[in-house]
């Protein structure tokens, strides 16, 4: 880093699923006006899926490298003290047991939001936001259902395709000269099953866990939006009832004040951030998807090589190479 | 029946049409079938153009009698093999009915197969009844009937599993027998297990289906994405639509094979013709031997075989030398009768095996070349697959791209 509350340009630290569980809700406490990026899921079914295999450690790595740098890319977020700690410091736990709770302003006035007042109406351009991500939320939920179901179909077509090649092997064990096109024919169908296999791997480990965190990071958007709402009742419930009591007239008591301008504040930052968000949302489904179509792609391409590979085997002519059977 | 010889290349024949009948059957009922046109065309040397000699309309139970007819008359050949009866090895889009115009269709095709490879079988082509079933409409039945061949059939051929201990068969058709078995068995399974992958590859295709309906749902909340998202949805939607055609195709391997399934069993049933033939002379010479010997003990007055008339003369008292005298001279004229026979089977056995080994070559050849047809075209029906595949992702990647 070359930023200035770096002592060093390089930091290497080790961290643990439940450190990155500790930052989320640090931020969250701190900037509740900003979208915090999700983490990916952190329960996980024992015995449904191996905690320590490979595939799943790997997944996992990838979603903490990706919040790691949604945050480093926001322009507030990057420079909160919190974050620096976690990447810096040698000793994590000492310093989370210090409980220190650095709120910027916003973030204090805004934990002291008492949650009684109800909203009446959203202002349009929330309202707009809150439907957005509703749908959008809705929307990812059926594609996620979708490409698992694919992964599902798919798979159950490499159990009949693994089941497929070998009888091609039993048949070229009776012939003469059918023995090579056959057994040819039996390798190939075996490649295109591994060319599968590798598919539905990919599908599993890069397309799902980007599906899901989405999902996440729509819900926890969903949350901050609501508590704007309650910033912006508290200060229209503070302000009527100004407006009834005459006496303040026409000045306007520093605590409605305080109110607007958190609320204006929360706004603000709230906006920003949605633009941020759809902009590398864009991105990251364009990434996403195009991905998705690239493996599809290979997958062809490696099965259409095998297939093409064994042509001129089929085609040879066996001059009484074997015994005529 | 000059002309037969170059009957192929004199004539085309072709099943060019399938059409739905309804008749009042034996039992006054309503009986559905379909019937299929055969036409012959003679081709003339000159100018290469062919003209239509013979077009008559046959159903399936015809085409089933003319090959009983020609399994009882020519046993030594491996006889073409008709398209199935019933639709077998389907899976589940594929429609077991009988009546389903896609399985007329490939019935069509599989009957005119049929004729063909009866057509251009050097033996066979120049069967009459054959040529009559291509060029007379009425009466071919009773025809066929009048010939007697069911009498002649030998219905030990029908038992497949019964044993019959043979000594001394030719080593060839026994090997040749069992790899018809395990050819039988094989090709089954590869018929069962590809049903299974085509439904399987049917599903993973139509599930893409569902992508189109969501990212069009999901393009009217975007801005920037929408249009991206809406085209590449209809890419999804042609990639699933396009696994109809492509398993449409796959049906002909499979046919092909089913072909050679059934072949199968007509090079089991001339093995096993080859077997009774055996059984027979072996039986017949066992008994020629047996009446030799009692020949020989009623000569000399030694009872060392088992005998009927043994026994009743132990029990009911000894025969007259009249008596015995007469016995012997039925045994030596059975016996006579019996060495001619022997010599004729033999003789017949010993054609029947060389002629049977020389189709059986011939069909051998024949396997090979077709076999490795339907592989090549396999190969190139997945390698069309594969192309289409890549097609359509690559142009859904470039509507992602523009997201």
């Amino acid at each position: 880093s070359s930023r200035a509350e770096f002592d060093l340009p390089e930091y290497s630290v080790r961290r643990r699923y439940q450190d990155f569980d500790w930052l989320r809700n640090k931020l969250e406490e701190s900037q509740p006006t900003h979208l915090i990026p999700p983490l990916p899921e952190k329960f996980v079914v024992k015995g449904v899926v191996d905690r320590f295999s490979e595939e799943f450690v790997e997944t996992r790595r990838k979603a903490l490298d990706k919040f790691l740098k949604r945050i480093t890319d926001h322009p507030v977020l990057s420079f909160n003290e919190h974050f620096n700690v976690f990447l810096t410091a040698k000793d994590l736990n000492a310093y989370k047991k210090q409980g220190i709770t650095l709120l910027t302003r916003v973030g204090e006035s805004v934990k002291h939001v008492t949650s009684g007042y109800k909203l009446r109406s959203r202002p349009l351009e929330f309202a707009a936001i809150g439907e957005y991500l509703d749908t959008f939320a809705l929307k990812l939920g059926t594609i996620d259902r979708i490409a698992q179901r694919i992964i599902k179909e798919e798979i159950e077509y490499l159990v009949e395709l693994r089941e497929y090649g070998p009888v091609y092997s039993t048949w070229s064990a009776l012939e003469g000269e059918l023995a090579e096109p056959l057994e040819g024919v039996s390798a190939c169908i075996g490649n295109c099953s591994t060319a599968l296999e590798e598919l539905t791997d990919d599908m599993t480990e890069d397309f799902l866990p980007v599906l899901r965190e989405y999902i996440l990071y729509a819900d926890s958007m969903k949350s901050v939006l609501k508590k704007r709402d309650q910033v912006q009742a508290e200060y229209e419930a503070k302000l009527e009832a100004v407006a009834l009591r005459k006496e303040d007239r026409p000045k306007v008591p520093t605590d409605v004040e305080k109110c607007q301008d958190r609320m204006e504040c929360f706004n603000a930052d709230l906006k920003a951030d949605m633009e941020r968000w759809q902009n590398n949302k864009r991105q990251d489904f364009r990434q996403l998807l195009m991905g998705m179509a690239d493996k599809n792609i290979q997958y062809y391409e490696k099965c259409l090589m095998a297939w093409e590979s064994i042509i001129p085997l089929l085609q040879e002519k066996q001059e009484n190479k074997w015994q005529v059977h | 029946m000059t002309e037969n010889n170059f009957w192929l290349k004199k004539m085309e024949i072709s099943v060019s049409e399938a059409e739905k009948r309804t008749v009042r059957n034996a039992m006054n009922m309503q009986e559905t079938y379909t019937a299929y046109l055969i036409e012959t065309r003679s081709v003339e040397h000159t100018d290469g153009q062919s003209v239509l000699t013979d077009s008559l309309w046959r159903r399936y139970s015809e085409f089933e009698l003319l090959r009983n007819y020609l399994l009882v008359y020519y046993p030594h050949i491996v006889v073409p093999p008709l398209p199935e009866k019933r639709a077998e090895f389907v899976w589940h889009k594929l429609s077991a009915d009988n009546m389903d115009p896609d399985f007329v269709e490939r019935r069509r095709i599989g009957l005119e197969n049929f004729l063909l490879r009866v057509a251009s079988h050097p033996i066979l082509c120049r069967d009459k009844i054959f040529y009559l079933f291509l060029t007379q409409e009425g009466n071919w039945k009773e025809t066929v009937n009048e010939t007697g061949f069911q009498l002649k059939a030998d219905s030990r051929l029908k038992a497949l599993n019964a044993t019959f201990r043979v000594k001394n068969p030719d080593k060839r058709f026994t090997d040749l027998k069992h790899y018809s078995d395990e050819l039988q068995s094989v090709i089954s399974h590869l018929l069962r297990v590809r049903a299974r992958v085509a439904d399987r590859l049917y599903g993973v295709y139509k599930v893409h289906g569902n992508y189109g309906r969501v990212f069009s749902e999901w393009s009217a909340i975007e801005k920037e994405m929408g249009d991206g998202l809406q085209s590449a949805g209809h890419h999804m939607d042609v990639y699933a639509s396009s696994i109809d055609d492509i398993l449409e195709d796959e049906e002909h391997y499979a046919d092909q094979l089913k072909e050679y399934l059934f072949y199968a069993e007509a090079l089991r049933a001339v093995c096993r013709k080859h077997e009774l033939m055996q059984y027979d002379l072996e039986m017949a010479a066992q008994d020629l031997a047996s009446k030799k010997q009692q020949c020989e003990e009623l000569a000399t007055g030694t009872v060392r075989t088992f005998s009927l008339k043994g026994m009743t003369t132990k029990l009911f008292g000894q025969e007259t030398p009249e008596q015995r005298e007469a016995r012997i001279k039925v045994l030596e004229e059975q016996i006579n009768e019996g060495e001619q026979q022997l010599k004729s089977k033999n003789l017949e056995g010993r054609e029947f095996v060389k002629n049977a080994w020389a189709d059986i070559e011939r069909f051998k050849e024949q396997k090979n070349r077709d076999l490795k047809e339907a592989l090549i075209s396999y190969a190139v029906m997945q390698i069309s697959m594969c192309k289409k595949g890549i097609q359509v992702w690559t142009n859904a990647k470039e509507c992602f791209s523009k997201m």
